[in-house]
């Protein structure tokens, strides 16, 4: 077994599953460099036709909000109703909207 | 039946039957559950590949299935090289056996695409780009594994040494591929050499590898002639059939 500090760092895995739609996360895995990341992606996560396209990028890198802050970063949105865009009439001739 | 197409078909088969087998051997054993992954998805193109090769030389033979051809054949009539059958004796000797044998392959594919034989044509079509993936995969290793710690270096070192001078091999023309050649069915294995030098030399170099001063080892894999690991090989890949004939799951 490895020890701890020989370990790979982790990276995190997004695909593209077709042309013009957005990248999204689909795991994580273990790898000692880019290259080695995208061929592990490619091996793990898109074997069965998943993907047109893999960005990875080390987990380290990416920085993300506090559990325990939830409450003022999100909270304060839940009562302004008038953010979403549900108070216009609309003409009947409009049907996709 | 065409006896020398059917042999030729043998030839290309066997390869990625044998190598398959040995990647497969490594399912639940990879050094980590990515590359365990990797390599376990390489055996199964192999394996897509070998059936697409015996069920045309099934056709070719007029008789028998791609199942009787992968499992019900006797040592002396399988005729895969020597590289191939060369155990998993760490990962080092995985990844410089399936670089060597890479390195061919694709070349191979290319030129087998131009194949007089629309079958031979469209399996090589089918099998260029996972060649092409395969040896994306074991070269990158390569320079990995040689340019990385003294230790990952010594353990290639050692696995080329072991493993190079079998690749000689490859290109050692046989009856059958000299036939196969000049009728326009089979590659010509003297531009897949110059091909192979041209991949390997490069990747030797980034790896700092020492070419071994060994001659070339035993050529005679392609006239059914193996190694003692071959038999090994055989016992647990035809066990089930060899027990229980025509079993099926």
């Amino acid at each position: 077994m490895m020890s701890k500090n020989n370990e790979w760092p982790i990276w995190e895995v997004f695909i593209r599953s077709k042309n013009g739609l957005e990248h999204r996360h689909v795991g994580s895995l273990h790898a000692a460099g880019e290259e080695m990341a995208l061929e592990n992606a490619r091996d793990v996560y898109t074997r069965r036709q998943e993907g047109v396209s893999i960005w990875v990028v080390e987990s380290k890198h990416i920085h993300a909000t506090n559990p325990s802050e939830a409450g003022e970063l999100f909270e304060p949105a839940a009562d302004k109703v008038y953010r979403h865009p549900t108070f216009y009439d609309l003409p009947e001739e409009l049907k996709h909207i | 039946m065409n006896n020398s197409l059917y042999i030729y078909l043998l030839l290309l088969g066997d390869n990625s039957l044998i190598l398959g087998h040995r990647l497969s051997e490594l399912c639940g054993h990879g050094p980590n559950l990515e590359t365990d992954i990797a390599l376990t998805n390489h055996s199964l193109d192999l394996y897509g590949q070998v059936r697409s090769y015996y069920q045309y030389a099934a056709e070719v033979k007029g008789e028998g299935t791609e199942d009787s051809i992968a499992f019900l054949r006797n040592e002396r009539q399988y005729y895969n090289v020597l590289l191939i059958e060369q155990p998993n004796s760490d990962f080092a000797h995985v990844i410089c056996r399936q670089f060597l044998w890479d390195a061919y392959h694709l070349p191979l594919m290319r030129s087998l695409m131009k194949s007089k034989d629309d079958q031979i044509s469209a399996i090589a079509t089918k099998s260029e780009k996972e060649a092409s993936y395969h040896l994306r995969f074991s070269s990158e290793w390569m320079r990995r594994l040689g340019d990385g710690t003294e230790e990952s270096h010594a353990k290639l070192q050692a696995a080329f040494d072991h493993l190079y001078p079998y690749s000689f091999e490859l290109f050692k023309e046989t009856e059958i591929e000299k036939e196969m050649k000049e009728n326009g069915i089979g590659a010509n294995l003297s531009l897949i050499q110059t091909e192979w030098k041209k991949t390997t030399e490069s990747v030797f170099e980034e790896a700092n590898l020492k070419l071994p001063d060994t001659p070339p080892a035993l050529t005679k894999g392609k006239q059914g002639i193996h190694t003692e690991a071959m038999g090994f090989i055989l016992a647990e890949l035809q066990y089930m059939q060899r027990a229980y004939p025509t079993m099926e799951w």
